[in-house]
């Protein structure tokens, strides 16, 4: 069952630049597990689009099956939404965001959804640079078929069902790097410091952002042996870095050192302040966004935040040439070359 | 041995290695006697491959316009002595066997009832070019002059063809025209011109075309206003994406920014294309994909998502002989029952089945009306033969005041003047409901679009009521689209009987071609051509009035005749199948003969024993 949330608010409650309030990015009440690290994405995705003043209508939100899949329904309830079919996410986006090129899309999807039924959709959506933020809320479960370990579990790693993970798992940030992706960052459903303008981030990028969220599930995954419990992961994350998302026209007040904090100028004119932690990745040159992940992988850590992003990022629409007026608004006029050319197409094929 | 005898009427068959240019070639035969107003119908035989397969292309020429296949050989022309030997025994008794004499036929091959006729094409095309490939080619050519002669053909309508073929290509014009002169001037030397069998200039043709169905889906595409299209390759439905793309960069290029307005994406399996085609029609676009058989099982799954949401979208189907790969380049009407109830629980799909290029021109737009004003997936079942084969049509028209109709759609205006919004709220009592593209409106009009149950506001629900509730009025919507979808064409035959013959899709020419033998049997049938599903009440009456119904189809199971069977909980004594499902086009002398064989006794006694009968009777 979904609830709405009730409608009474804090008539005090800080306005965005349209005059919304954070409630008016908020959904059903969640039907996950309490305490579960989809929600606290599903925060992080409320307060990011507030804070951004995007229009909730201007958003369409995406996802296949699963735990997370369901959560679309806990946020932005002004915004369509489609639950689509397991694994198939990245299809039913790419049609959409074909169709309409004013909306923001926003993809979610869990690990069994993406790395294992839906590894070829993701591998192909990333390939053609749809501009869209595919978030993964990774947990290495399935939680509503209660407990398999999924294709993101480590090897060794146990669920609460206690037998040790057999297979390697898969790193959705290598692989989407390896893919082409524009713009690679992993997160911690419990860090929202660095969640929020994360997602802000991605949400700003043209081209196609992925952010791969360690989002423990609290009833089959947060045991002791699993590599995605809350205990293990604030244990053995590290950081690349925080970063600042400024919006376009805001003045950047915060003074940085020298030397460890660079601004990028993002494609609408926002500027997002890096600031560096990590000596050895340079988020701006894939390789050493490939070198650091493998490092970390290595040694057992698990890196976070921005990887990697392309600032020159060329999206799916501009490679088709597609029209500046979205597809779905042609009509007869621009669609349809009436029966004089068929006169003519007549005429030749006789 | 008496020769067969006949003026614009008769079948050659080409036997040919897969890859040598033929198919070109065959293709200016046909269509010279096209031009020279006679009726054709080519038929591509050809093998999944791309080189080196025999392969085989069959025309048929009638004065009275039978488009379908007759069946039987009366001229084979082989270049192939991979298949000569089965080519030589194909053709009918009194008919010719031309083939190329430069090795000297086998002799156990030879027929006494067949008339030899010798071509040295090889020898020609060795003597006259130097460059391999223009020996393979030009074999090709030569035999077509040679045809010219031996079958009276006018030369000055080939030479003009193939000037028009190589517009822009000028210099390729002189060396074809050389090589048709000379196969012309041997035959001319060689052999009495023309044989038995040949043509005369004729009128039959009018304003008809020939056309692919494959072209003119594409074409049908671009008129319905598509703007998305997903696909994955396949045989052999990839013609239709290729002659969308064709069009769509003649007119749907801006020519001042370069902007297209359309998006091709070729996706990485079927299962995608169908997803994307999917987004598409729920964001407001019209979409569609095209597929065979393989591709539609993939689709399944998603095919019950987008009839369970109510979300348009349009699927092609080119039909191939299955199962799983089956014969891939062969043609079949095979995927009825699984495009029908595609996918898992209680699924129907809307089905149009058109029979000739215009229909596949016609069908095609509608396809895109019919997706967004019923909300439902629309499969166009057509098929190999009909998709990639020339075939004569009517020519293509679109009436320029026509609108497209973009179905029950919401506005922000019209959701600021209503209570509530209801995405699966029946308003109108047609079972229809209304529905909105995301970025409408701010604050209304949103919802969230999913496969799993939920009530008329689009929340979810696992309330068996309202579960149910949903179901039956997809069921009442059913009924709606029997209003929508084109009716029967039905040809009453004159007679009172009780027998009939069904028909769908490319079964058409020969089945009205049996028909018009079959009374020369003394069987008499009305007939009926289904071009859609649901089927409509004039399918009923139809089928209630007649006690016998020949129920014709291409494939072994008789996928219509259970469709209907299930639709209209018919008995199995009604409905009489009449089957091929060898791959190849139905053809009339064969529903002929499965009808005779079928029928004891005549329902209409010839003339002269009536008279006779009507006489003991006064």
């Amino acid at each position: 069952m979904s609830y709405q949330i009730p409608k009474f608010r804090h008539p005090d409650l800080p306005v965005n630049e349209l005059g919304y309030t954070k409630a008016d990015y908020e959904g059903s009440i969640s039907t996950l597990c309490a305490g579960c690290g989809h929600d606290s994405i599903s925060g992080a995705i409320v307060r990011a689009c507030h804070e951004l003043s995007l229009e909730p209508h201007k958003i369409a939100k995406m996802s296949g099956i699963g735990c997370s899949s369901k959560s679309p329904a806990y946020f932005l309830g002004n915004s369509h939404g489609f639950n689509s079919v397991h694994g198939r996410m990245p299809s039913v986006v790419t049609g959409a965001a074909m169709a309409n090129r004013d909306l923001m899309y926003l993809g979610i999807s869990g690990d069994g959804d993406t790395a294992a039924i839906g590894m070829g959709q993701f591998a192909h959506v990333v390939r053609r640079s749809l501009n869209m933020v595919y978030i993964v809320m990774n947990n290495g479960v399935y939680g509503l078929t209660k407990g398999q370990d999924s294709a993101t579990a480590d090897k060794g790693s146990a669920s609460k069902k206690g037998d040790p993970n057999l297979f390697n798992s898969i790193d959705l940030c290598s692989m989407a790097l390896q893919l082409g992706a524009t713009f690679v960052a992993r997160s911690f459903s419990g860090d929202k410091a660095q969640l929020v303008p994360l997602i802000k981030a991605a949400m700003t990028h043209r081209g196609f952002a992925l952010i791969d969220v360690v989002s423990p599930c609290v009833t089959f995954n947060n045991n002791p042996g699993s590599t995605k419990s809350y205990e293990y992961v604030r244990e053995h994350a590290e950081a690349t870095g925080s970063i600042d998302f400024v919006p376009i026209m805001q003045e950047i007040t915060t003074s940085y050192h020298a030397g460890t904090t660079q601004e990028v100028t993002m494609h609408d004119g926002s500027v997002i302040c890096l600031h560096k932690v990590s000596e050895s990745l340079d988020p701006f040159d894939r390789r050493s966004a490939m070198v650091a992940l493998e490092d970390h992988r290595s040694d057992g850590s698990i890196l976070t935040g921005l990887i990697y992003m392309d600032k020159n990022a060329h999206d799916l629409h501009e490679m088709l040439e597609t029209s500046q007026r979205p597809l779905n608004e042609l009509e007869e006029a621009d669609l349809c070359p009436g029966n004089r050319m068929l006169v003519n197409i007549n005429a030749s094929l006789r | 041995m008496k020769p067969i005898t006949s003026v614009n009427d008769f079948v050659i068959k080409f036997a040919n290695v897969n890859g040598t240019g033929s198919a070109s070639a065959n293709n200016l035969f046909a269509k010279a006697l096209f031009r020279m107003g006679l009726p054709v119908c080519p038929k591509n035989i050809f093998p999944s491959n791309i080189q080196g397969l025999p392969t085989w292309y069959e025309v048929r020429v009638s004065e009275k316009g039978y488009l379908g296949r007759r069946g039987g050989v009366d001229i084979a022309l082989s270049v192939n002595p991979q298949s000569m030997a089965q080519d030589i025994q194909d053709v009918e008794p009194g008919g010719y066997f031309i083939f190329d004499n430069t090795k000297p036929l086998d002799l156990r091959l030879l027929r006494d009832d067949v008339n030899i006729i010798g071509l040295p094409l090889t020898r020609i095309c060795n003597e006259q070019y130097e460059d391999p490939r223009q020996r393979q080619l030009f074999k090709n050519v030569i035999y077509v002059g040679a045809l010219a002669a031996l079958l009276d053909m006018d030369f000055k309508v080939l030479t003009g063809l193939v000037a028009d073929q190589f517009k822009g290509k000028e210099k390729l014009v002189l060396p074809n025209i050389h090589a048709l002169e000379m196969g012309h001037q041997y035959a001319k030397a060689n052999f009495d011109c023309p044989l038995s069998i040949r043509v005369q200039t004729s009128d039959k043709v009018g304003d008809k075309i020939l056309l692919d169905g494959n072209t003119a889906l594409g074409l049908g595409a671009i008129y319905g206003g598509a703007t998305v299209v997903a696909w994955y390759p396949i045989t052999p439905s990839t013609s239709v994406v290729d002659a969308f793309e064709k069009y769509a960069k003649r007119v749907r290029i801006d020519p001042g920014t370069g902007r297209h307005n359309y998006a091709i994406v070729q996706a990485e399996d079927e299962l995608s294309a169908i997803g994307m085609v999917i987004g598409a029609s729920w964001n407001g676009a019209r979409s569609f994909t095209a597929t065979s058989g393989p591709g539609l099982s993939l689709m399944s799954e998603f095919l019950g998502l987008a009839y369970f949401a109510e979300i348009p979208t349009v699927l092609f189907d080119v039909q191939r002989a299955g199962p799983s790969t089956g014969m891939p380049t062969r043609t079949q009407q095979s995927d009825v029952l699984s495009a029908a109830y595609a996918s898992h629980g209680d699924t129907k799909h809307v089905l149009l089945f058109p029979s000739t290029p215009k229909e596949c021109f016609d069908f095609g737009a509608l396809s895109f009306d019919l997706a967004e004003r019923l909300q439902t997936p629309i499969l166009l079942m057509t098929d190999l033969d009909l998709g990639m084969n020339d075939n004569m049509s009517e020519p293509l028209v679109w009436d320029d005041e026509r609108e497209y109709d973009r179905g029950k759609v919401l506005t922000a205006d019209d959701l600021d003047n209503m209570e509530r919004f209801g995405r699966y709220q029946d308003v109108d009592g047609d079972a229809i409901p209304y529905r909105t593209y995301p970025g409408t409106h701010p604050h209304k009009g949103a919802f969230f679009t999913r496969g799993s149950s939920r009530d008329v506001f689009a929340t979810y629900t696992e309330r068996g009521e309202e579960y149910e509730d949903n179901m039956l009025r997809l069921m009442a919507k059913w009924e709606t689209i029997k209003e929508y979808v084109p009716g029967p064409e039905i040809v009453a035959c004159g007679m009172d009987t009780d027998d009939a013959v069904l028909y769908f899709g490319t079964s058409e020419e020969s089945s009205r071609e049996a028909v018009d033998y079959l009374v020369e049997d003394g069987i008499h049938l009305d007939a009926m051509r289904i071009k859609s599903f649901p089927f409509n009440k004039e399918v009923e009456d139809f089928l209630d009035q007649h006690k016998r119904v020949f129920v014709i189809e291409q494939n072994r199971d008789a996928q219509l005749r259970t469709l209907l069977m299930a639709e209209f909980e018919l008995g199995p004594d009604k409905l009489k199948s009449v089957l091929c499902f060898d791959g190849t086009p139905i053809s009339a002398r064969n529903i002929r003969k499965q009808i005779v064989q079928m029928v004891s006794g005549h329902n209409v006694m010839p003339l002269h024993q009536q008279q006779t009968a009507s006489g003991a009777g006064e």
